[in-house]
């Protein structure tokens, strides 16, 4: 005998198929958004941020398309953007935001050593030294990308004839400001810092090694070594040291901070050469930022007409 | 409720849903180049993001067997492969970039690359190794090779992982922040397999051979 119990719960109540499966729907739909958004925002905030590109000048873009040597300049953004400056950070798309509120003005320079006449400049009056010029130099960075780049700046030998070299001053060495609080990036560069670098007198007082003050016509940013940085573009990038403060001169090989951090990777010299590799990689080729393709990289830079003169007879193997 | 009594009531959406996921860095990293967003150097960017992702699927893949321990949330397993098969996707992408981009395809300058340089020659290796793992993530795979063997190939992954920090580390110029961090994490994960190896659990029954995937 079927004896008929009273529901618990009243058909009516029961929620129809299409309303349940539909409510199930709506909440998978929002597990489905909430995660990829999620998942994206981790990956953008804190796997690979997309790079901050926020220095784009229209003025400057429109300024030369193509160098000297019939090689296209790197666009301004991708110079000021894509830096490398281990005392703000280590990444190199980060330098330009850590370093905005970098202090470039009061800057002095002091000049010292084996000199007659030291002295401490402040910054206009040694870009006042003599006429600033503009060079568009090749730059060839250790890790193998290029730029193309309008600097702007006086030959180093002009500030070194003012202050008079001795007869046995063979060296110069230089140093970067040493400003933790500013930089950011100081007690994690994994570098002996403040940064030095160091040129023989020869090499420095090549006409082709530039002090520059600027960049495509504008002041240097602070990214890119404001107020005042060495540019010697036969060199891998890393000696062409930013934000100097002190210029020395000496008779001994001046220590220099990659050679410190890596002996082995980094010589003294560290002249562009395809034919030596770093220890690690090679470096016979390099990307030009803003090419596909990779292109063979140019004993000395491309220089070699130039400055091979001043290596005559060094073994460039041995004097990496 | 425990944790523990969190049950997986909708196992396929679930695998729906970490499976899209996993792929959300491949859709962004393609977005972005294709919009121009990745900066002045897009094609080392890119090989830079595939290898983090894959070294990061790579870990989260070993996390899974510790987190289920801890959790008591047997279902996380289930995801394993899906996660691991993930990692080789990335290092897949992490290799191509460097063939396409760096090399061009050039296949003589690859091999003397890989002799002279160790950091290539130890990411070529883990890439190998992770090769028999990919092709073995098969249902049928795990049934033919049966589950302890299964397992004790596997235990291949601890070593990608170890050659893939090490690879990181031999890259770097001066910083080794990001390296070291990857290098802790690994340690963790190993670290803890080692602890249960030599102190295993009393209670609980962990079989740690892979459930099959339901058919579609």
């Amino acid at each position: 005998m079927l004896i008929k119990q009273a529901d618990d719960i009243k058909s009516s109540e029961i929620t129809p198929e299409r309303v349940y499966f539909s409510r199930r729907n709506f909440i998978r739909a929002g597990l489905l958004a909430g995660s990829t958004l999620a998942t994206g925002a981790l990956y953008q905030g804190f796997l690979a941020p997309i790079p901050e590109v926020n220095y784009q000048d229209p003025n400057v873009i429109a300024r030369g398309t193509a160098s000297e040597a019939g090689e296209a300049l790197t666009p301004y953004s991708d110079i000021t953007s894509y830096n490398n400056y281990y005392e703000f950070t280590t990444g190199k798309y980060g330098v330009a935001r850590r370093a905005r509120n970098f202090v470039t003005r009061p800057w002095t320079v002091t000049v010292d050593g084996l000199v007659n006449k030291p002295k401490t400049y402040d910054l206009d009056e040694l870009l006042g030294l003599t006429a600033q010029e503009e060079r568009i130099y090749r730059l060839r960075c250790v890790e193998g990308w290029s730029m193309v780049i309008p600097w702007t700046g006086l030959p180093l030998s002009a500030v070194l004839k003012e202050v008079e070299p001795h007869g046995d001053a063979a060296y110069v060495a230089f140093q970067t400001i040493e400003a933790p609080k500013q930089m950011p990036g100081w007690n994690s560069s994994g570098l002996d810092l403040p940064y030095v670098e160091g040129l023989r007198l020869d090499e420095a007082m090549h006409p082709l090694t530039l002090l520059a003050s600027g960049l495509y016509g504008q002041p240097l940013p602070a990214q890119n070594g404001a107020p005042l940085r060495l540019v010697v573009p036969w060199k891998y990038g890393f000696k062409s040291i930013k934000s100097i403060v002190k210029i020395t001169l000496t008779d001994r090989q001046p220590p220099t901070t990659w050679n410190i951090a890596a002996p082995r990777e980094y010589g003294f010299y560290s002249n562009v050469n395809p034919n030596v590799a770093h220890p690690r990689w090679s470096q016979a080729k390099e990307r030009r930022i803003g090419e596909f393709l990779r292109r063979d990289t140019l004993l000395f830079n491309g220089y070699a007409d130039q400055v091979a003169g001043l290596y005559d007879n060094m073994n460039l193997r041995k004097n990496f | 409720m425990a944790l523990k009594d969190f049950k997986l009531k909708d196992e396929k959406f679930a695998r729906t849903l970490v499976f899209i996921n996993c792929l959300v860095p491949a859709i962004l990293l393609v977005t972005d180049f294709a919009r121009g967003r990745l900066g002045a150097n897009p094609l080392d960017f890119m090989t830079e993001a595939t290898g983090t992702l894959a070294l990061i699927f790579l870990l989260l893949s070993l996390s899974v067997t510790p987190l289920r321990r801890l959790t008591e949330l047997n279902w996380l397993i289930k995801f394993r492969r899906l996660i691991g098969l993930y990692a080789f996707f990335y290092l897949s992408l992490h290799f191509l970039t460097y063939i396409w981009f760096d090399k061009f395809f050039n296949f003589a300058e690859i091999a003397t690359d890989a002799m002279r340089r160790p950091f290539i020659l130890v990411g070529f290796t883990a890439f190998i190794l992770m090769m028999p793992l990919a092709v073995t993530s098969t249902n049928n795979m795990v049934k033919r090779l049966g589950g302890k063997n299964w397992n004790r190939l596997h235990k291949l992954a601890y070593l990608c992982a170890i050659l893939g920090v090490t690879h990181y580390f031999l890259l770097v110029k001066s910083d080794i922040t990001k390296p070291l961090a990857y290098a802790t994490l690994l340690a963790a994960l190993l670290g803890y397999r080692i602890y249960i190896a030599y102190f295993p659990p009393t209670k609980g029954n962990i079989i740690s051979a892979p459930s099959p995937i339901p058919r579609r």
